[in-house]
């Protein structure tokens, strides 16, 4: 590159918490019209650089300079004057209010007397919708839009100033395919007007297809940024961890047991139709398919979360109705669910107290709670999950990811259920950690467990399941064996492309 | 120590710190205004302050797991009216009339399952229907309150036992009988939230109800016995404190829930449930009776004494919000 003007530089920032040396001398830059992408695992610093930038935390030291002159943030809102911009992963939009208002929120255009001048507030909306190419107006009620247009009025938020930098925090986390391709066009819009971007993923597809260059953090450390289009998934993954990822297909083959979970021509509504599988004890069997394809449903209808229109469940060859998440646990399946944090864990509660919840009931002396049966399974299931917590009394809140996860995993373990549904194992978990769930979630099959892996992650998939299930519009398309199935036709199958086989 | 143990114990001491502030100010300030000879810390008003803070204290036992529940119950003034009237008038019926003193124990029950009842019929509302409990408990509030006026008009409802005034007002190991009662009350709660399934699921349910319900725990059942709890004790309180008294007002227990609240929330517990802790509910109470007690010791009236409530209590829990910013993490709003 010749020698321009980096539109965002950050020198050697330092950033301490008591104890913690979150960010360690950590320096980069980005350039107009260049896409950075920020990479490292949950707790390399990431979240912290973002906060200083954006002004929510000052460094310690360090400096942070815009078109080459130093700049102090104070503040988010200063921040944004100074054209630093944030799209979030979590949306911050008013539902009940109109496109227009959410995005000039604070701001809106004013006659006299402090009236909002509507027709001018329209016009400068419209105006800045036209350049995103969206299919929807100033006028719109924010809370009727899909997710991926709320993202883009967050992005057309960010374009009523003049950005210099727009910062992406996991953007795709919750878009479909097609709906990624929308925000990927504005990206390259974006930067085609000489916006720096930074991108912060997780998904390497993503970044190798966007992104120019990559900076990797490690423990708090700036390790490097590399060329995106002289570099590889495996280069970058070992600067994130110091080690390798295996994502190699799952190769290891062991006796199947019987038929535990058995699923006739279930449907429930407008969500999925007709849809019939089996999965067999120490067998892992993958659902692959696009957000809103009806996986997630199904594992809600087996665990007594919906009922189901028509068609028939079978445990052991036995029918039955679920009625409710208690009765689905009665008769042995367990939901690791989706969102860890709003849906499989109690917060504010200790670790062991997450993982006897389901079954306290059972762990009582006279009328009172038994502590030491209680950390006796604690201890048991932190040691073979290998679970890293300072102790049981530590709340499940302070813990990372991948061992939050764990707790989740290790409170249905202790249940000895017949069968595991795990929705996407690994949402926001880092890479190291990643793998261990994938080796988990194996080794559990190996020991005689059913499981169910749903997963958006297509080798994820791939690597842990020994049948995979594709759906597509709430239909099953075709179950492949892991011998059959390769990338292609499996993304044949989950658009709907795919030839139809029962 | 553990990261954050200090600013725990600062939390969990905070009340008790408020407490010995109290205690202080209000004997040395004694020294100087107050219109009698006797010092404030004198052992009987301690010992009276205890029986004051029972009426109140009793039932913030019971909205304290409520609202650790994530409920909240408004109409624990009206049932704790009802209660009484049915306590004291039900003495009168004609069919208990061979009874003599046994009269007593059945006017006890009687009370009693009314609060039960009444709590129970709270529960079930906001369980089947799925209303939220501040709005079914605010009609609650207003419907038992009229059971009470339709009960007897205006008119107060009366009646002395002696036998019963004795026991109300005997002192056991120094204690008054309400004394006793409040902390009878405060261990049998304690153990509750501490040590049964009951209390881990209660504060499982407050802090992440979706979560309880997928780990398969009934949510609807445990919040309809916390509605019966403290039905009953709404209900207790009155038959401690009218046992004595002996007359009941129509309009008797207003601003009960209010006051009891504010106990609740001044010693910590959170208005979104899932934490919160008995002992400091204790705490809270006996910081709001002392307050009372200690202003009009120096000489100030009630509405004085109303005023500096409100505003200790924003002010606690200002202090309680910044001890909970956690380092700096938490986002400025």
């Amino acid at each position: 590159m010749t020698d321009p003007t980096p539109a965002l530089r950050l020198e050697d920032i330092v950033k301490t918490f008591p104890g913690v040396r979150a960010l360690d001398g950590v320096s980069f830059s980005v350039m107009p019209g260049e896409v950075h992408a920020l990479m490292g695992e949950n707790g390399a610093g990431k979240s912290t650089l973002m906060k200083v930038l954006g002004g929510i935390l000052q460094p310690n030291e360090g400096r942070i300079i815009i078109n080459e002159e130093p700049a102090v943030m104070s503040g988010p809102l200063d921040a944004k004057a100074k054209g630093i911009v944030f799209i979030h992963q979590e949306l911050s939009l008013a539902d009940e209010l109109s496109v227009a208002e959410n995005i000039y929120l604070g701001e809106l255009p004013r006659k006299r007397f402090g009236l909002v001048d509507w027709p001018r507030l329209e016009e400068k909306t419209n105006a800045i919708l036209g350049k995103l190419k969206v299919g929807f107006d100033a006028r719109t009620r924010v809370g009727d839009l899909s997710i991926a247009n709320q993202q883009m009025v967050e992005i057309a938020r960010a374009l009523t100033v003049d950005a210099k930098a727009v910062i992406f925090d996991e953007p795709t986390a919750s878009l479909t395919d097609a709906e990624k391709v929308v925000l990927f066009d504005v990206i390259a819009d974006l930067r085609a007007h000489g916006v720096g971007i930074i991108y912060i993923s997780h998904r390497m597809e993503e970044i190798f297809k966007i992104t120019d260059r990559i900076s990797v953090l490690r423990d708090g450390q700036y390790r490097g940024t590399l060329n995106t289009a002289e570099t590889n998934e495996e280069e970058v993954t070992q600067l994130m961890i110091g080690r390798k990822l295996d994502l190699s297909r799952n190769a290891s083959h062991h006796e199947l047991g019987d038929v535990a979970l058995e699923v006739r021509n279930l449907s429930c509504g407008r969500l999925y139709h007709d849809v019939s599988f089996e999965v067999r004890r120490g067998e892992v069997l993958g659902f692959y398919g696009l957000v809103g394809a009806g996986r997630t449903e199904i594992a809600e209808t087996l665990f007594g979360l919906r009922t189901p229109s028509a068609g028939q469940i079978r445990l052991d060859g036995q029918e039955t109705r679920i009625t409710s998440p208690a009765d689905a646990i009665g008769k042995g399946i367990s939901l690791v669910p989706e969102d860890r944090k709003t849906q499989g864990l109690v917060l504010g509660m200790n670790c062991r107290d997450n993982m006897t919840l389901p079954q306290v009931d059972d762990l009582t002396a006279g009328p009172f709670v038994a502590d030491g049966a209680e950390i006796a399974i604690f201890d048991q299931y932190r040691d073979r999950l290998d679970i890293r917590t300072p102790g049981w009394k530590q709340q499940v809140g302070n813990l990372s990811g991948g061992n939050q996860q764990k707790i989740v995993i290790g409170k249905w373990l202790s249940m000895h259920p017949n069968v595991l549904i795990v929705d996407e194992p690994t949402r926001g978990i880092d890479v190291g950690s990643k793998s261990e769930i994938h080796k988990l979630v194996r080794d559990l099959a190996a020991q005689g467990y059913a499981v169910i892996v749903i997963s958006s992650e297509m080798p994820e998939v791939l690597h842990v399941s020994d049948r995979i299930v594709a759906m597509y519009s709430g239909r099953i398309i075709r179950t492949f064996t892991s011998e059959e199935v390769t990338e292609d036709n499996l993304i044949q199958a989950i658009s709907g492309i795919g030839e139809k086989v029962a | 120590m553990q990261p954050g143990a200090l600013s725990t114990f600062l939390k969990r001491g905070a009340i008790w710190g408020f407490i010995v502030l109290e205690l202080i100010f209000f004997t040395v300030a004694g020294e100087f205004l107050s219109l009698s000879e006797k010092a404030f810390m004198d052992v009987d008003n301690m010992l009276l302050l205890f029986k004051q803070s029972a009426p109140i204290g009793i039932i913030a036992m019971g909205m304290t797991i409520i609202m650790i529940n994530g409920n909240i119950d408004l109409s624990v003034g009206a049932i704790y009216a009802l209660s009484a009237v049915i306590l004291l008038d039900s003495m009168t019926w004609p069919v208990f009339a061979g009874l003599g003193d046994w009269v007593i124990p059945v006017g006890w029950l009687l009370a009693l399952l009314t609060g039960l009842v009444l709590g129970a019929l709270n529960g079930l509302i906001v369980w089947k229907t799925g209303v939220d409990a501040f709005i079914v408990t605010l009609g609650a509030m207003l419907g038992y309150r009229g059971l009470v006026f339709m009960y007897n008009g205006e008119q107060p409802t009366s009646h002395l036992n002696w036998t019963l005034v004795d026991f109300a007002e005997a002192q056991v190991l120094g204690l008054h009988t309400a004394t006793w009662f409040l902390l009878l009350v405060t261990a049998a709660i304690w153990f509750l939230m501490n040590r049964t399934v009951h209390g881990r699921n209660a504060y499982a349910i407050g802090n992440n109800r979706e979560a309880a319900v997928n780990a398969g725990i009934r949510v609807g059942p445990h919040m309809m016995i916390n509605f019966m709890i403290v039905g009953f004790l709404a209900a207790l309180s009155a038959v401690v404190f009218y046992s004595e008294s002996g007359s009941v007002n129509p309009n008797d227990g207003e601003l009960y829930e209010l006051w009891v609240i504010t106990a609740v929330v001044l010693g910590g517990t959170k208005l979104t449930g899932g934490a919160g802790s008995i002992l400091s509910t204790f705490g809270g109470v006996l910081a709001i009776q002392l307050l009372r007690k200690g202003l009009s010791h120096i000489g100030a009236d009630t509405e004085t004494v109303n005023l500096v409530i409100g505003l200790i209590l924003i002010a606690v829990l200002f202090l309680d919000r910044q001890l909970n910013v956690k380092g700096k993490e938490e986002l400025k709003i």
